[in-house]
């Protein structure tokens, strides 16, 4: 795995800290993908002020400019939209659905998992046969059924995705509360009589829940994926809110001769999970360190 | 023997998942906000037909009655009536079935053929340029939507270029193939990121292993280590790895089959939902989770096969 230490480097001496200390400071992963992602919250938090058109505006005339038109640095689409403005705001509708619709998963998981763990017995059997079951759909399909029966909006989307997501949650904490329970630090909180509900938060919880909190980084570059998804199958956020989905589907029909109108929502989708890949890769990095 | 008595072992454990899967797809239908007939008759709603499709649902039932039947329509391989088709679900699904298999059956050889490699390739040179820029590469993969990657292939492949047709599936066998190729590459293109990242680990893991290190001593050129020796090895976890994910890649057919207007159970599945049919839906959502379960039951075999301490233990 990655957390195998170079062999032979702390056989000698001298040069076993410098590199060490120096490699713990500059986390290049993190930095990146940290402020990239940065970047794209604070595109889609400043969109008003990056870009005077309004993302839903149609103007006819000017429709399917090229990128690079006056007063349109993307060009238009063909209802002469802004495509920076909507790409823009769509980073606000995807950024935000996708980020928040993971917290619950997140949350759910975590405690399902944290108990699941640490008492065992019939609970435990119980959800890990449900984790099984919900596992054995594929992500995407289970989502698109799950908003298609709960009928079209974000609400749906948070929904679904809470439903099918916590199961990797319930999944990770659970192992590793398997492991650390028979630590000695939790062994001697045990021994010391403290109550159970404080031995899971306090002790063990903030033990376990960074394995969680990685994952979640590209869980929610899964989300994203699942909310652009159903977005272009016309399922997700109700038009004319713009989305990168949508777009990408009303880009396609101009392929031939506007090929950026799908491709750039595509590009928009791509960064943001790079700059959420390099985050998860970048703490995993850390917590090996350690 | 024991290989026998494992392979009955997945079978039997292979049961109650599937029975749960049942479940989920049972109670969908009790997702649907208000009376699930009201919402799904839309405008063509009356107390008649409202009382019909209450009947025809067996909505009237108490739940677990419901589920009894239905469980018990399912076992006889009928998964109901599609609302549009006027015809069984069962029927429809197999029909669409072949070019979703083919899809998936395709995908995962494209994906293999090109993740092997390049982990091999990335592990045998650990730190060097090119493992640097296969490790980053998938980076930029990850989040990908696999629809978009299709729809950017159909640009260069078959409006550009014109190698392939841009949708379609044909009639004849020939045409099958050309029109399952782009699908089939971004079904796998789509997971090759997440099969890089975890075969390279477990061939760095079998590179630094004891047995590989003897066979380097003996003088063994790089190149037949990794062929003869390493591979083997690496093709178990690439089996293990292949199958923990092929659930994402046998989802992700749902949306490309779409972009290529392919005739699989994908289609079918999306085009249920705008006709809002319910029974289409279910169905279609019931065989993949049936195509999930034989694909880690196939994955579990290859890997028994592949690695005898497996069916030991």
């Amino acid at each position: 795995m990655t957390s195998v230490p170079f062999p032979g480097r702390s056989l000698k001496p001298g040069t076993a800290t410098k590199p060490r200390r120096r490699a713990r400071r500059f986390n290049g992963p993190l930095i990146i993908g940290l402020t990239l992602f940065g970047l794209l919250i604070l595109a889609a938090v400043f969109a008003p002020l990056i870009t005077s058109a309004d993302p839903v505006a149609q103007n006819l005339p000017q429709s399917l400019l090229p990128p690079g038109s006056p007063g349109h640095l993307l060009g238009t689409d063909r209802f002469g939209r802004d495509v920076l403005a909507r790409l823009l705001y769509g980073a606000r509708i995807d950024l935000r659905v996708g980020v928040l619709a993971v917290v619950s998963p997140l949350i759910i998981g975590t405690i399902l998992g944290l108990i699941s763990g640490w008492f065992g017995g019939w609970f435990d059997t119980v959800l890990m046969r449900i984790v099984d079951m919900v596992v054995a759909f594929p992500f995407f399909v289970l989502v698109i059924g799950l908003v298609f029966a709960l009928g079209p909006g974000t609400g749906s989307i948070y929904v679904a995705i809470t439903m099918v997501g916590w199961v990797a949650y319930a999944r990770i904490v659970r192992g590793e509360v398997l492991i650390a329970k028979n630590q000695e630090y939790a062994l001697a909180a045990r021994a010391s009589g403290l109550p159970t509900w404080r031995i899971l938060l306090r002790h063990l919880l903030p033990n376990v829940v960074l394995q969680a909190v990685v994952f979640s980084m590209s869980d929610i570059v899964l989300t994203i994926l699942a909310i652009v998804t159903l977005g272009y199958l016309g399922l997700g956020v109700p038009p004319p809110t713009p989305d990168w989905g949508s777009m990408i589907q009303e880009g396609q029909q101009f392929m031939l001769t506007q090929w950026y109108l799908a491709a750039l929502p595509g590009f928009a989708v791509v960064i943001t999970g790079l700059a959420l890949a390099l985050i998860a890769d970048g703490l995993v990095e850390r917590m090996n360190r350690r | 023997m024991e290989y026998v008595l494992y392979i009955g072992r997945r079978l039997l454990a292979a049961i109650p998942v599937l029975l749960g899967t049942t479940v989920i797809v049972f109670f969908m239908i009790h997702l649907v906000p208000g009376d699930p007939a009201v919402t799904l008759l839309g405008t063509h709603a009356t107390p008649a037909t409202v009382a019909a499709l209450h009947q025809q649902l067996g909505l009237d039932q108490p739940l677990w009655r419901q589920y009894l039947d239905f469980l018990g329509r399912l076992l006889r391989g009928d998964l109901g009536h599609s609302f549009f088709y006027q015809v069984s679900v069962t029927s429809l699904v197999l029909g669409r079935l072949s070019a979703t298999l083919w899809l998936i059956i395709v995908g995962a050889l494209f994906s293999v053929v090109i993740s092997v490699p390049l982990a091999a390739w990335a592990a045998s040179r650990r730190n060097s340029v090119a493992d640097h820029v296969i490790r980053a590469v998938p980076l930029l993969g990850l989040g990908m939507p696999a629809f978009w990657l299709g729809i950017m292939l159909i640009l260069v492949f078959a409006l550009k270029l014109g190698l392939f047709p841009v949708s379609g599936y044909g009639t004849s066998f020939a045409e099958h193939v050309q029109g399952i190729i782009l699908p089939a590459l971004t079904v796998a293109l789509a997971l090759t990121p997440i099969l890089i990242r975890s075969l390279r680990t477990s061939m760095i893991n079998v590179l630094g292993s004891d047995y590989i290190t003897t066979a380097r001593a003996k003088g063994i050129g790089t190149g037949r280590v990794i062929v003869g020796h390493a591979l083997r090895n690496a093709a178990v976890s690439s089996v293990t790895v292949l199958g923990v994910n092929i659930a994402y890649l046998v989802g992700s057919t749902l949306v490309v089959e779409r972009v290529f207007s392919l005739p699989g159970i994908g289609t079918q599945m999306i085009d249920a939902i705008f006709n809002r049919d319910f029974p289409v839906v279910q169905g279609v959502t019931m065989f993949f989770a049936v195509m999930v379960v034989a694909v880690n039951l196939l994955t579990d075999v290859a890997h028994a096969s592949l690695d005898p301490r497996v069916r030991l233990s």
